[in-house]
């Protein structure tokens, strides 16, 4: 039985060392450097042009037919606190000063920035995020399951649930206007800006744009497209004048697209797949071995001591017997010597007596 | 005493007393609040009864529930891997609880999901609309639904010998080797995978806690979680079931314990090496300085070092009590681990006004899935063969 147990798993180890082999292989092929879909669509936030206007917001609220805003568009003391999309926001517009008293503050608009590979798509469960040809990161209800992980996932903190929603809630955010653009409109934001601090087009084109823009006005830019390398490249880039820190934008992302994170993980999969019931029978195997030896000796041993004991309670035995044989043949003497003793003294006396009789006879 | 302790299984119904003891009154009270919160749960939706918010999508309906949950039921597949494969029968006892806490964990795991994803009525989807295979999540989705399968078969032949079914149950029972395989398999994916959706999030999970070992850490903790539910439930059990217990279940209670307990202080010294060796990995040092530094202090040194000391002088000195205690607080260790992870050090770069604080129905959910497990627990241990061998079964164990 061992030496077939042996063989298979021999053979399971050869499987299981050929799925650790493929593993990495699949590893491999996917370290490929994704620059995103070949002229695919974004857009160009140039913060320095943004004047705070919330004519975005607005529009956006309109094309998607969002829910009626608390305090008007038009209200800009909404900017006094910071914001970020909620379910009734698909973008929001923040305003940043240096200082309290700082007379310029730069206004920043917050949406989606559709990364060319999303965290919110690889995290996805079902499936219901797909980066589109055109561009957009799109959302598909009708397999949500609500889970939330995108949420969890994503390194801007785009995407916003409707809590309020017993039966239907839906993970919300920007679509880059994804059913306008295949109409060939531009994105509701884009259209309604005023200062042409929203830019659409194609991305590669953009960020040729962009560039030259910091060439031109070296003091009015840092030195830096946001967007083009963080998490592997969004969609949407943005130029600014100050350090993307001080606009609310983190500057320790990354160059890493999400999917990486975890494309580790996932590997491990067929090994810890193909590994552990090839271990776990090879463990079972010596254990139940182990068991059966210790019981195999155990009962060999027992055998040997009951033998032994046999023998040497034959051994007492016969030497008991002998004993006794013995001791009956010395009783039996002993009994025959007392009986002759008796019968020579009954005999003298006999004799005496006689001789006795006799001599009172001859009287 | 054994006679007395099968006497006593024998009849269906457990014998009459009174309705209002204290446990069923504090578990009805419990009970009936949580179903009024579901109620509201599942008609005003999860914004009536939760704090979470567009930052904190997950809260401890997750962080607890679910993680913590998932890592506490990991008992069954220790135990089961440690008598059936490496043929440690000496615990043989401690199997039949471990499965039933493991099966009733995992269950109970599903039964909160419910409450927490938006649509769950939509739960099967990940396997009947759309696979997305990138998603760490769906590897727990499917590892998670096959385990809960597993468990339910192990667990399976004790419902089969209590109601007498004893072919199905033989066939089941020859199934064993091939389920706690099958089990290990399972659990070392998706206990692991837990810790790995939130390598996703560098971002935002404290550098502390963020490693690219979370699988890892996981893994390796839900082995302590594992071990110390049985010491935790057997002490328990000991103490409001012990007219459930044979003879032999009572002889192999103290060497479960003291088995279990070195074994958990050995796996607790490999779990803070291998954190330490994270930190250095990552060079890490410099945060120990700041508040969250103190606080994972806190973790490691009050619910890690000194379970692992608690246990391994427990273990020596041969002290029940200690080590008792001992799984108690390992325990919530686990529980803080997964609670840091999920909910107080992610969104560590949010000043603290906006930090998610558990609304009081999120906990009276909570609770009321626990109180749902214990007395499911009592309600199974009270009437099937667990922490005894049905005595017409008995040689085949």
């Amino acid at each position: 039985m061992m030496s077939v147990s042996r063989r298979k798993f021999l053979g399971w180890l050869g499987a299981a060392g050929a799925g650790v082999i493929s593993g990495g292989a699949a590893n491999a092929a996917s370290n490929k450097h994704f620059k995103g879909y070949p002229d695919s669509l974004g857009v160009l936030h140039d913060t320095t042009l943004c004047v705070g206007c919330r004519s975005c917001e607005a529009a956006c609220n309109k094309v998607n037919a969002l829910p009626a805003p608390q305090q008007d568009f038009t209200d800009t003391t909404v900017l006094e606190r910071k914001r970020r999309t909620d379910s009734a926001a698909f973008t929001v517009v923040n305003r940043f000063k240096q200082s309290e008293s700082d007379k310029q503050p730069v206004f920043v608009k917050k949406q989606c920035n559709h990364c060319l590979e999303p965290a919110c798509a690889s995290v996805c469960f079902v499936g219901a995020f797909k980066k589109s040809p055109q561009g957009a990161v799109i959302y598909d209800e009708s397999v949500c399951v609500g889970c939330r992980y995108c949420m969890i996932a994503c390194p801007f903190e785009i995407p916003a649930y409707e809590y309020d929603k017993a039966l239907t809630p839906r993970v919300v955010k920007c679509t880059m206007c994804h059913p306008r653009v295949l109409e060939g409109k531009l994105p509701g934001c884009v259209e309604a800006c005023p200062k042409e601090a929203l830019l659409f087009g194609d991305r590669d084109k953009l960020i040729k744009a962009a560039r030259k823009r910091i060439e031109r006005f070296p003091e009015r830019y840092v030195d830096h497209i946001y967007g083009e390398h963080e998490m592997g490249g969004t969609s949407w880039l943005y130029l600014s004048g100050s350090s993307f820190e001080q606009i609310g934008m983190r500057e320790d992302l990354g160059v890493t697209p999400a999917p990486k994170f975890t494309e580790g993980i996932l590997g491990a999969v067929p090994v810890v797949a193909g590994l552990w019931p090839v271990l776990l029978t090879g463990i079972y195997a010596v254990s139940k071995r182990k068991d059966k030896v210790a019981q195999e000796e155990q009962s060999q041993a027992v055998s040997e001591a009951v033998t032994q004991a046999e023998s040497q309670a034959d051994a007492k035995l016969k030497k008991a017997l002998a004993l006794a044989k013995k001791e009956k043949e010395m009783a039996v003497k002993k009994e025959v010597k007392k009986a002759l003793d008796k019968a020579t003294l009954a005999k003298k006396e006999a004799k005496k007596k006689a001789q006795e009789e006799a001599t009172d006879a001859e009287k | 005493m054994s006679e007395e302790a099968v006497l006593n299984t024998n009849p269906i119904t457990p014998p009459a007393q009174s309705l209002y003891t204290p446990f069923n009154v504090v578990a009805g009270i419990i009970l009936i609040v949580g179903f009024i919160v579901t109620i509201l749960r599942f008609t005003g939706g999860l914004g009536a009864v939760t704090n979470l918010n567009d930052n904190y999508p997950w809260g401890i309906w997750i962080g607890f529930d679910l993680l913590a949950g998932v890592a506490l039921a990991a008992g069954g597949f220790v135990t089961s891997a440690a008598v059936y494969i490496f043929g440690m029968k000496r615990y043989h006892s401690a199997v039949r609880p471990a499965i039933l806490t493991g099966f009733l964990g995992y269950a109970l795991v599903v039964i909160a999901l419910h409450y927490d994803v938006g649509r769950p009525w939509r739960l099967p989807y990940p396997f009947i609309a759309q696979q997305g295979t990138t998603s760490i999540l769906f590897e727990v989705a499917a590892c998670v639904a096959l385990y809960l399968t597993v468990l339910f078969i192990e667990f399976s032949p004790a419902a089969m010998e209590w109601l007498g079914l004893r072919r199905a149950r033989n066939i089941v029972i020859k199934l064993t080797m091939v389920l706690t395989i099958f089990g290990v398999i399972l659990s070392t994916l998706h206990q692991s995978s837990l810790g790995a959706m939130f390598l996703i999030a560098p971002s935002k999970l404290h550098p502390l806690w963020y490693s690219s070992h979370l699988p890892v850490y996981f893994f390796i903790s839900s082995i302590i979680a594992g071990l110390s539910m049985v010491i935790f439930e057997s002490s328990l059990s000991h103490r409001y079931f012990a007219h459930k217990m044979d003879q032999t279940h009572l002889d192999e209670k103290e060497g479960v314990a003291f088995g279990f307990a070195k074994a958990a202080a050995l796996v607790l010294f490999g779990y803070f090496a291998i954190k330490v060796v994270g930190i250095a990995m990552d060079n890490n040092w410099h945060y120990l300085t700041t508040g969250y530094g103190a606080w994972f202090l806190v973790e490691m040194l009050g619910f890690v070092a000194l379970p692992c000391f608690l246990y391994a002088v427990g273990a020596r000195e041969k002290n029940l009590n200690l080590i008792k205690w001992t799984s108690a607080l390992a325990v919530l260790g686990i529980v803080l681990n997964r609670l840091n992870i999920c909910v107080i050090a992610f969104n560590y770069h949010l000043p603290s006004d906006e930090k998610y604080v558990p609304h009081w129905m999120e906990i009276a959910i909570s609770l009321f899935v626990v109180t749902l497990g214990v007395v499911a627990f009592r309600f199974i241990v009270t009437r099937m063969p667990i922490l005894y061998a049905h005595p017409d079964y008995q040689e085949e164990h």
